[in-house]
């Protein structure tokens, strides 16, 4: 690769065209140009982090200050390879979320609405993609609360009702977590001084597990897990996101289905890792038996529940509660493959809800309701929608030859190696659990047909919502078979992570 | 012996804060009025600020500016990042309170359990 001097640069880039993009489409009156403006941001916003992963890969992290102020003092961007990995789901589910809007908004939002919607939106990606980027741990809270708020105002432009309840309630419980992080980080500024994610790393080392010090160490680092689990929605915390996720308009429930609890899980990591190290994470504060617990909890109760939902939607809001418990679990293993395999089923299980859930969207667009009912005779009507339900569901599920079944694989093997063999079980388990609640819905749309034809009426879903859901399912299926990019970005991550520093 | 007094009243601020935190969260939890539920909300994120400030001040410390005559500065930084998180306040009670508008003119009640009755009632 060539050595540009201007390469330090895509760092800030990747920020900066969502979020210059965002009060362009504020000024523009018409809905069409701010959509083609959104898209051409998420697009070249693509473009920086597939080039900033290029660059990590050859010349290692790359560091960029803000304004020229070096580290300690000012804030700085660091991009190393488990941010590179991050963005480069977020950007490109942004990218494929973008071109899918411009039919499934004109059918759900308001016509006058449109140019708030798309500024939202890349106001959204813009915090995402800031809270992954930046080094600097205030910083990345004011991305959080950038993105949070963001999603809180989309959320609720969902055609039902119970949209505004469920954005209120995903507000509140949003804030509490924030504010939580705020604590921890205040916490972490008052022991040591600094707010740079490297250098605090480097300090924290320096106190002696004796001193007083120690205990605000804990207590910071208590109010960030809890704060970080109600962002991500580990399982006793989740009770936010069914109704965000159902209620939501089906292009906002695609994108913060696919990116937002990643980015969550991504703050656990580098907090956890980056910042306070594996060793004292695991050994000192159990961060292991206290993750353990709840994920698999997660993985068999938020199954079981989602066999009962009669709305899809719903139910793959609460299977996606079920798959962070997976990547939650593969992190409290506390070993290289485990923290491997939840790395990695961050990047597959984006692939596969978000195409599930740009399912939901086909559907609404031609039923009006993604109710089991109006399943009924689907498999015939919109062929090629149904047909990526099933292969988006077989990869859910972890049948191989799909990405989903790469990381279950990864997981098991994790499992085995702490010779727990219950965890094995729960995973297996919890792949059946997933069988169940998506023949329900397949069994609906290929065996129950409608009696009634109204021909003209649900025919199959236009290209321009058919096209990014295949490419989608192209990538379930090709990662499922030529596994080395995302197993070697994910085993790279974790023994940066492993190793404790920001390599 | 007088250390035990003097530790309480120098942590006052300390205090302060861990008991409007409580008194915001208890709010957030207990009522039912969405507007109640805000209140409470801003009273817990407002005492994480008194935290922050709490934590830059040092006593008989001046803001810091260079001068003969005074030599201990308080930290800035703190404050100045709670400027920022003020901000950050003001738009999430903003977001709370058109939600809280939007949803009265839809159901026509802001408390918790008529909400849920009306939902129910579909």
């Amino acid at each position: 690769m060539i050595h540009l001097p201007h390469l330090a640069h895509l760092a800030i880039w990747q920020v900066l065209f969502p979020l210059l993009a965002a009060p362009l489409c504020l000024l523009l009156r018409s809905g069409r140009l701010a959509w083609l403006i959104a898209t051409l941001a998420s697009w070249a916003s693509l473009a920086v982090s597939v080039l900033l992963l290029r660059t990590i890969n050859c010349n290692g992290p790359l560091t960029y200050n803000l304004g020229g102020w070096p580290a300690p003092w000012g804030i700085t961007y660091h991009v190393d390879a488990l941010s590179a990995f991050v963005l480069l789901i977020v950007s490109a589910m942004a990218a494929l979320v973008m071109p899918y809007a411009a039919k499934s908004v004109s059918r759900e939002i308001d016509v006058e609405n449109h140019r708030l919607f798309y500024a939202l939106l890349l106001i959204c990606q813009a915090g995402l993609l800031g809270i992954v980027v930046t080094g600097d741990a205030f910083n990345m809270y004011v991305f959080l609360e950038l993105s949070s708020l963001s999603s809180y105002a989309l959320i609720a432009l969902g055609k039902r009702r119970r949209a505004l309840t469920a954005a209120f309630q995903y507000l509140v419980m949003g804030t509490i977590g924030a504010t939580f992080i705020l604590i921890g980080i205040g916490l972490l500024y008052s022991l040591t001084g600094t707010l740079n994610i490297q250098d605090l790393a480097v300090r924290i080392a320096l106190i002696p597990t004796s001193a007083v010090g120690h205990r605000t160490l804990i207590t910071a680092f208590a109010f960030l897990t809890v704060g970080f689990s109600l962002k991500l929605a580990l399982f006793p915390l989740h009770l936010w996101l069914p109704n965000a996720y159902t209620y939501a308009p089906s292009v906002v429930t695609t994108f913060l289905a696919a990116t937002a609890t990643k980015v969550a899980v991504y703050m656990l990591l580098r907090f956890s890792f980056s910042i306070l190290g594996s060793r004292f994470v695991f050994e000192q504060l159990t961060l292991g038996k206290i993750m353990l617990l709840p994920s698999l909890a997660a993985i068999i109760i938020a199954s079981l529940v989602a066999i009962f939902q009669y709305d899809i939607k719903r139910m793959l809001a609460y299977s996606s509660i079920a798959q962070i418990g997976y990547m939650t679990l593969g992190i409290s293993l506390n070993s290289h493959t485990g923290l491997m395999a939840g790395i990695l089923h961050m990047f597959n299980h984006a692939l596969m809800k978000g195409a599930l859930f740009m399912v939901m969207g086909a559907v609404s667009y031609r039923v009006g309701s993604v109710y089991l009912n109006d399943f009924r005779g689907l498999g015939r009507r919109m062929p090629w929608t149904m047909a990526a339900f099933v292969i988006g569901g077989l990869s859910l599920m972890g049948v191989p030859l799909t990405a989903g079944f790469i990381s279950k694989w990864f997981l098991i093997e994790a499992a085995l190696e702490t010779g727990w063999w219950s965890i094995t079980a729960v995973i297996l388990l919890g792949s059946l659990l997933a069988v169940i609640y998506i023949w329900r819905v397949v069994e609906t749309a290929y065996f129950n047909p409608l009696q009634e034809i109204e021909d003209d009426e649900h025919t199959e879903a236009p290209a321009s919502l058919l096209i990014p859901l295949w490419i989608l399912i192209g990538a379930n299926i090709y990662f499922g078979i030529d596994t080395s990019v995302p197993v070697d970005m994910a085993s790279w991550a974790a023994s940066a992570l492993l190793e404790g520093t920001m390599r | 012996m007088d250390s035990i007094p003097m530790n309480v009243s120098g942590h006052f601020n300390y205090w302060v804060a861990i008991f409007l935190m409580m008194t915001g969260f208890y709010v957030v939890i207990s009522r039912g009025n969405l507007i109640k539920k805000l209140i409470g909300l801003n009273l817990f994120s407002t005492s994480v600020f008194i935290l922050y400030i709490s934590l830059g001040k040092i006593h008989g410390a001046t803001a810091p500016i260079a001068s003969e005559t005074f030599h201990l500065y308080s930290n800035p930084l703190p404050h100045v990042l709670i400027l920022t998180a003020i901000v950050v306040g003001v738009a999430t009670t903003a977001v709370g309170l058109a939600l809280t508008a939007r949803i009265y003119e839809q159901y026509g009640t802001i408390e918790e359990d008529e909400i849920r009755i009306k939902d129910e009632s579909l």
